[in-house]
């Protein structure tokens, strides 16, 4: 059929079937989603938004702009991933014997493959990045990070990335094959529709990102801190972030390179990854895993130097132990490297290699423990002040600790021999990432916020969000725990033992506290907005703060510090206080600036349109886009007009605004 | 941001410029060097003067990382001074990840099958893939 083929060049494998119109679950959501995007679309156009959103958000290189964005982007994502998590908790509540429950095996997969993708990838991610990009050059008194172009295209990217995985929700299907995208599950002749295809496009170009932003963020540390900030006197949050961007530049690389080859062996048949020809899928586990473990401690090692910092803080102490901070974070970056097989003990590899990566998992325990004996001589005889960042820590630490004893218990080869692939793990990781990360995060969204915006946030709302987390991990991960103890495997959609149903019951309740929490913290941001002018800051120091970015005012100006400071002790802003610092009144000078520029949003649309085009094969669109893709950033190059400076005038004004707005200082 | 741009310095573009800058002799003892790593692991693979592919694929490898060390320290200028010492760090780091992500992913793949169900595999030998 001469007809066919035409659709077949034009579309590729894009049909009507490919649209889940038959899907009650998808249609609805997909209409929700809808409403929403024409709601937001409409009013963006009706208060004549888009203009301002494009000059002052979409094109900008201001780190803490695209900091924010990130941050928003985790948001959203956080609030899809969540949804996923709700229906999979529903799903085993009632799936017992004879009930099916309302999830198909099918769709029951890809819930959970979206899930672990999207909580890691486009919420955790995204979130660590932007409290980074937001905060770490504001701490070592820098007025942008090192590349602020790139900075804003990393920033699209991850969002192309974001809408990507978002596209496959409407159009085709997502990865069955678990959130790490695992073969043989996700070879060709296993999965040859698009899920996997989603899957692969979706995280090379948010992985691209999220690389270049990890170079971006290394260098700024290295080559832009302020005179007289040695490698000693960095703030502890400044130094995780080092360590964890390292981390991220070393092993993106490899996860970009295992996925590579998994499009070779699904786009052009190698046999990489095959058990035919010699091809092996445990190599892509093994490769996978070597980004995958480390990637953990991309993602904690800045929380951890969130709560460093928030501790000693809200004592009002010095952090205990500083360099023994600095080393304990060091030697688990390279510690990290070391552990990579425990996620595959299972292998059937010989004692040798399981006993030494066994040992090497339970050896990271040791400086992560002294970390936490840190943050507890922090607080011994300190005056605590138990506000809602210090409330999130000391959550923080009751939790992980339980995450972190399991974990060592799954070190043991012989114990994972039982657990590997239960609900038991599934629940420690859980136990460290909510624990861990994601109670980090928000201590340090709240602890961070009045800097980013001139005003606190609300204290009650904040609170119901902080005892929705807390208690409903606890009551969602508990019974997790015990059922995976017993032997429950993940990944089930239907369980036949009628006596587990109560626990997978309770932990669905816990959920559905977990789901309190997240509506709390939007509650929270929503009731601060309205009631801004009640919890304005204009000191920028609300917190009695001890780091730079306390320095400035809430929200900083576009260059950050009028002058560089100058940095003579590790508490750099409580050591200004201590010495009676003065703001300057004059003698103010033009300020050189990066100027804003929309290549990064079109490089990432493009790039886009490239992995919608290529999930689909359709060529011609791919071919076009990445012809465009490569025009465009050459063409960028060209681009000249790249900084610019704010007149002298401009800062005065602005510095001299704040100075009325501060209250008469002593 | 150091000092050089608190205040109106025309050389604010300039970045600090703190790389090394080889000298003739550098590039000719590399590109020396160089050529004569490549004449052996071609002679190697050619003539077969050991005999044995195992042998002359593991004298190939050594011989390719002479080459990038050749290349780094004549060509790239690698040295303890460039970058304040910064250079130096991040090769031997990247060094480090090299060989623990290819030693490990060898040993690991080596030991694929050592330990299999009863009756699975026959031989109960590790080979590598």
């Amino acid at each position: 059929m001469p007809e066919s083929s035409i659709f077949k060049t034009i579309f590729g494998r894009l049909t009507w079937e490919s649209f889940p119109v038959h899907e009650p679950i998808l249609l609805v959501t997909f209409l929700v989603v809808a409403l929403l995007g024409i709601g937001i679309v409409a009013a963006v156009t009706k208060y004549r938004l888009w203009g301002w959103l494009w000059r002052e958000w979409f094109t900008t290189v201001d780190h803490k702009k695209i900091g924010i964005m990130y941050i928003i982007l985790g948001i959203i994502m956080l609030l899809r991933g969540f949804a996923d998590a709700l229906m999979m908790r529903a799903q085993q509540a009632v799936a017992f014997g004879a009930s099916e429950g309302y999830l198909p095996p099918h769709h029951f997969d890809q819930v959970f493959t979206a899930h672990g993708t999207i909580m890691i990838f486009f919420v955790a991610i995204p979130l660590v990045s932007g409290i980074i990009n937001f905060v770490m050059p504001l701490q070592i008194g820098a007025r942008d990070v090192a590349f602020p172009f790139l900075n804003s295209l990393s920033l699209w990217l991850t969002v192309a990335g974001a809408l990507l995985v978002m596209v496959s929700l409407f159009v085709g299907e997502f990865s069955t094959a678990g959130w790490l995208n695992y073969v043989p599950v996700a070879n060709l002749q296993n999965s040859p529709g698009t899920g996997p295809d989603y899957y692969l496009w979706a995280l090379q170009i948010a992985g691209l990102g999220t690389t270049l932003s990890a170079i971006n963020m290394v260098t700024t540390i290295i080559k832009m801190r302020a005179p007289g900030m040695t490698m000693m006197k960095m703030p502890v949050f400044t130094w995780t972030a080092l360590c964890s961007q390292v981390l991220a530049v070393a092993i993106f690389p490899a996860l970009t390179g295992a996925f590579a080859l998994l499009m070779l062996d699904r786009y052009i048949g190698t046999n990489f990854f095959t058990n035919d020809l010699g091809g092996n899928p445990m190599m892509y586990w093994n490769l996978v895993w070597i980004w995958g473990h480390p990637e953990v401690y991309v993602l904690v090692l800045p929380v951890f130097g969130i709560y460093s910092e928030i501790t000693s803080t809200f004592t009002g102490k010095r952090l205990f132990g500083y360099s023994s901070m600095v080393y304990a974070t060091v030697v688990i970056t390279i510690l990290s490297y070391l552990v990579w097989l425990h996620h595959f003990f299972t292998m059937g590899s010989g004692a040798s290699v399981n006993s030494f990566f066994g040992i090497a998992t339970m050896v990271i325990s040791i400086p992560t423990g002294a970390k936490i004996f840190n943050w507890l001589f922090t607080m011994y005889r300190g005056s605590i002040r138990f506000e809602l960042p210090m409330m999130w820590v000391v959550a923080f630490m009751l939790t992980f600790v339980v995450g972190g004893m399991t974990g060592v218990m799954l070190a043991i080869p012989p114990a994972d021999f039982v657990l590997h692939n239960s609900l038991f793990l599934v629940a420690h990781f859980h136990n460290v990432i909510i624990g861990g990360v994601v109670f980090g995060l928000f201590a340090g969204m709240q602890y961070w916020f009045p800097k980013a915006f001139g005003f606190r946030l609300d204290d009650f709302w904040g609170k119901i969000a902080f005892w929705g987390w807390v208690i409903g991990y606890w009551v969602a991960w508990t019974p997790i725990y015990i059922v995976g103890l017993m032997g429950t495997t993940r990944r089930v959609n239907h369980f036949d033992d009628p006596t587990l149903q109560p626990w997978f019951v309770v932990a669905a309740i816990g959920a559905v506290i977990i789901g309190i929490g997240i509506l709390g913290f939007v509650m929270q941001i929503a009731v601060s907005i309205k009631n801004r002018d009640k919890l304005r800051d204009v000191t920028g120091d609300p917190w009695d703060g001890r780091t730079l970015e306390w320095s400035t005012s809430s929200p900083p100006p576009a260059y950050n510090f009028a002058f560089t400071p100058r940095v003579h002790d590790l508490d750099a802003w409580y050591d200004m206080k201590q010495r009676g610092y003065r703001r300057p009144q004059g003698g103010y000078r033009p300020i050189h600036m990066p100027r804003n520029t929309g290549t990064g949003v079109i490089l990432s649309g493009l790039a886009l349109v490239l992995g919608f085009a290529m999930v689909w094969y359709i060529w011609w669109l791919a071919a076009l886009a990445f012809v465009a893709l490569i025009a465009t950033a050459i063409g960028h190059t060209f681009n000249y007009n790249r900084d610019y400076f704010i007149p002298a005038g401009d800062v005065e004004r602005q510095e001299g605004e704040r100075d009325r707005l501060l209250p008469a200082e002593a | 941001m150091s000092s050089a741009d608190t205040h109106l310095d025309p050389a604010v573009h300039a970045h600090g410029e703190t790389q090394g800058h080889g000298s003739k002799r550098s590039y000719l003892v590399g590109f020396g060097l160089s050529a004569v790593l490549t004449a052996i692991p071609f002679w190697l693979v050619m003539a077969d003067p050991l005999g044995n592919a195992g042998l002359t694929a593991a004298a190939v490898i050594v011989i390719a990382v002479l080459q990038i060390l050749v290349h780094t320290f004549c060509f790239l200028h690698l040295n303890t001074q460039a970058e304040g010492g910064w250079t130096m760090i991040a090769y031997i780091f990247t060094g480090v990840i090299l060989l623990l992500t290819i030693g490990g992913s060898l040993w690991i793949m080596y030991h694929l099958n050592s330990n299999m169900m009863p009756g699975m595999m026959t031989g109960q030998t590790s080979y590598a893939p």
